[in-house]
């Protein structure tokens, strides 16, 4: 078994209205950033996991987002990184 | 009757919840511990509002793996009588008893206030005791009330009168101002397919005498009564 560290992206589903990121988008113009388009706020999650496999690290990973770590019925979610500890 | 009333960490309704059934309607209540793998016979399981698990991650989403949930979830398989209020009304959702998600408000403000909602269906054994379009004044108190399900599920609730209450002004539309939270199609509370799980957002338990505002929740305890025991 290796040790993996797995990192998740999670946003609000596209099309969904994300108050959150309306009002840090509102915020960023306030501030005078004025070339922001659109802003998403979303959750980063880092789980630490024993996997034999990278692959399997990401499976397992995977398999929790589907069950608990994400809705998705509101949220998409990416899996952005693998790394052997 | 027997009602069972869950506690999770972090409830906070489930007293009120208690109340409602033993001072109120007069029959039996017990508490079921989230850690507890037994309904004790309840005949009527409620889940109440509170932040379980303090909202972690999502509202309801750790509390919908707690062990009493699998109990909870074979009773409403079996066709036995769900009640999820408010945080009860996210973890049915989260757990697959009802469609769809509750979302942060569209404000980003805890709403806490008396909303008028009106009975959409009359016919579920939750509201018999109501009139069809009846309005009702509830309080509401919530941060993550807004309903969210995608355009065919909406339009099926609409369609099959699954949608059972919804936020009206105080003309008694369901207007962008009567909508507390930004809700789909202002929806309150929804009931399963089956008509055996309900979920809403507004507290019946907590209008239950004049006295303290309203007592427009009696209504939804009085049906349970009427058409469960029946």
């Amino acid at each position: 078994m290796t040790a993996f560290r797995v990192s998740v992206h999670i946003t609000p589903r596209r099309g969904i209205l994300d108050p959150q990121g309306k009002a840090v988008e509102g915020a960023l113009h306030s501030l005078g950033f004025a070339g922001v388009k659109e802003v998403h706020v979303g959750r980063y999650i880092v789980v630490e996991t024993d996997a034999e496999t990278q692959n399997a690290a990401e499976a397992e990973v995977k398999a929790m987002c589907e069950r608990l770590l994400a809705n998705p019925v509101i949220e998409d979610f990416e899996i952005e990184s693998v790394a052997a500890r | 009757m027997r009602f069972g009333i869950v506690t999770f960490p972090g409830s906070n309704c489930d007293y009120d919840a208690f109340r409602a059934v033993v001072d109120t309607l007069g029959e039996e209540a017990v508490y079921l511990w989230h850690k507890d793998h037994d309904l004790q016979g309840s005949d009527v399981v409620i889940l109440p509002g509170g932040f379980s698990y303090g909202d972690y991650l999502r509202a309801g989403a750790i509390a919908r793996f707690s062990p009493i949930m699998r109990e909870v979830i074979a009773h409403a398989r079996r066709g036995g009588p769900v009640i999820g209020i408010c945080n009860g009304f996210q973890i049915a959702c989260e757990a697959g008893l009802l469609p769809g998600a509750l979302l942060k408000n569209a404000s980003l403000k805890f709403v806490s206030a008396p909303v008028r909602i009106r009975v959409e269906n009359s016919q579920t054994r939750f509201t018999s005791d109501y009139d069809r379009h009846q309005i009702l004044t509830i309080p509401v108190a919530h941060g993550d009330g807004r309903y969210t399900a995608d355009d065919s599920t909406l339009k099926e609730l609409e369609h099959s009168g699954q949608v059972v209450f919804r936020y009206v002004d105080s003309g008694g539309d369901a207007t962008e101002a009567g909508n507390p939270n930004g809700s789909s199609n202002n929806i309150a509370g929804i009931i399963n397919r089956e008509g055996n799980v309900v979920g809403l957002m507004p507290h019946p338990e907590r209008a239950l005498d004049s006295l303290l505002g309203s007592d427009d929740g009696l209504g939804f305890f009085q049906s349970i009564l009427a058409t469960v025991a029946a």
